[in-house]
């Protein structure tokens, strides 16, 4: 990893994120995929939102977009448009890519517009203090449900898939180095990627809901997640407050570049 | 075997204490990482793995 961050962080650590938040450990997995992977450094561009997830386009050094608050999507597509060759990656958070960008995040998914998406899931709004997200689990407390959260959550990975999405997979900050797996072949699938990177906000989720420190958190992970081939094997019964991690969703759809390359071609042979 | 750690980048969280299969490491008096028995460490690298902070590196010798 050492070596790793001196290629692919700018110089500019420590971070700013709390003692024990998960944002630190899925961003070292989204570097090591694309190490991995040996993507070009001057051909991948990294664009996310606004948000303490958000903040991770900041240390990294490639050409990055720290957009607007649930628009790092349409500034993405917008690159990816203009040039095709590029890798686009987006991060962005639970709040920044499911609440206000919750339009983005389904019609961007239809378009299947081959961009990774890796959306840090801590279950709150961090960067504002807690507030809870469409992401936040039934019955969690936030400073904007003392009482608890009446709402029931978005499967996000569900949502990308019925929405189009041609690649979903779900990874946590606890199995590190299956996050890089599954970002990795998120990046290599042409059309749209979600990638669900679970992980702790010790500071507003862990401690409004008495989830325990980050360590705590990192083990509830472990002890939650099944994984897919795993899961194959329980009861309904057995799943019961578990989720699945790895590959969730594979298909096949045009992308939206391709179809819009081909747009233009026959319009500049005059066709119709 | 090499086990470095950058306390400037280390706050304190415990994360590699807890997960270190073989007891290495430990918090000193200021909270930040220090190794207590490095003769133990397998090199299975968790810890740096889930550093949250790019504080501890382990090199396989
Ligand atoms: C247009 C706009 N509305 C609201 C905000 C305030 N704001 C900043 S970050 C954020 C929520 C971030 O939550 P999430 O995306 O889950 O990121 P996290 O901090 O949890 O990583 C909000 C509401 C803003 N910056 N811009
Ligand atoms: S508030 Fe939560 S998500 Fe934000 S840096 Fe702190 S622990 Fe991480
Ligand atoms: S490499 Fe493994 S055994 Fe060695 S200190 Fe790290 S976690 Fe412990
Ligand atoms: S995991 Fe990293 S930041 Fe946390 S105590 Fe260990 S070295 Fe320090
Ligand atoms: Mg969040």
């Amino acid at each position: 990893m050492e070596k790793l961050i001196e290629k692919y962080y700018r110089p500019r650590l420590p971070h700013i994120w709390c003692p024990g938040c998960g944002n630190g450990i899925v961003t070292s997995s989204i570097i090591k995929a694309i190490d991995k992977l040996g993507l070009d450094q001057d051909k991948t561009v990294i664009v996310s939102g606004i948000g303490c997830s958000s903040r991770a386009s900041g240390y990294l050094n490639f050409d990055t977009v720290h957009s607007l608050h649930g628009r790092a999507l349409p500034v993405a597509t917008g690159i990816k448009l203009a040039d095709p060759e590029l890798n686009v990656i987006v991060i962005t958070g639970d709040g920044d890519g499911t609440a206000i960008g919750g339009n983005h995040f389904i019609h961007t998914a239809r378009r299947n517009i081959n961009l990774t998406v890796i959306l840090f899931n801590n279950n709150i709004y961090g960067m504002t203090g807690g507030q809870y997200s469409p992401l936040t689990p039934t019955d969690s407390k936030a400073t904007t449900a003392p009482y608890g959260t009446l709402e029931r959550a978005f499967d996000i990975a569900e949502l990308a898939k019925a929405a189009g999405a041609t690649y979903v997979a779900r990874g946590t900050a606890f199995h590190a180095n299956m996050l890089v797996d599954v970002i990795a072949k998120g990046i290599s699938h042409d059309g749209f990627s979600l990638i669900e990177a679970v992980t702790q906000c010790p500071i507003y989720f862990g401690r409004q809901n008495k989830k325990g420190d980050a360590s705590a958190m990192l083990k509830t992970q472990r002890d939650n997640a099944v994984t897919v081939e795993a899961a194959k094997k329980l009861s309904p019964e057995q799943l019961e407050g578990k989720f699945k991690i790895g590959v969730l969703h594979q298909s096949e759809a045009p992308e939206y570049t391709k179809q819009y390359q081909a747009i233009i071609d026959r319009a500049q042979k005059g066709a119709k | 075997m090499a086990i470095k750690t950058i306390g400037k980048h280390c706050k304190g969280c415990g994360v590699c204490v807890t997960f270190c299969p073989k007891q290495v490491l430990g918090l000193d008096a200021l909270g930040k990482i220090t190794v207590v028995d490095e003769t133990k460490c397998i090199t299975c690298k968790q810890c740096e793995m889930r550093c949250p902070d790019y504080a501890i590196f382990v090199e396989k010798k």
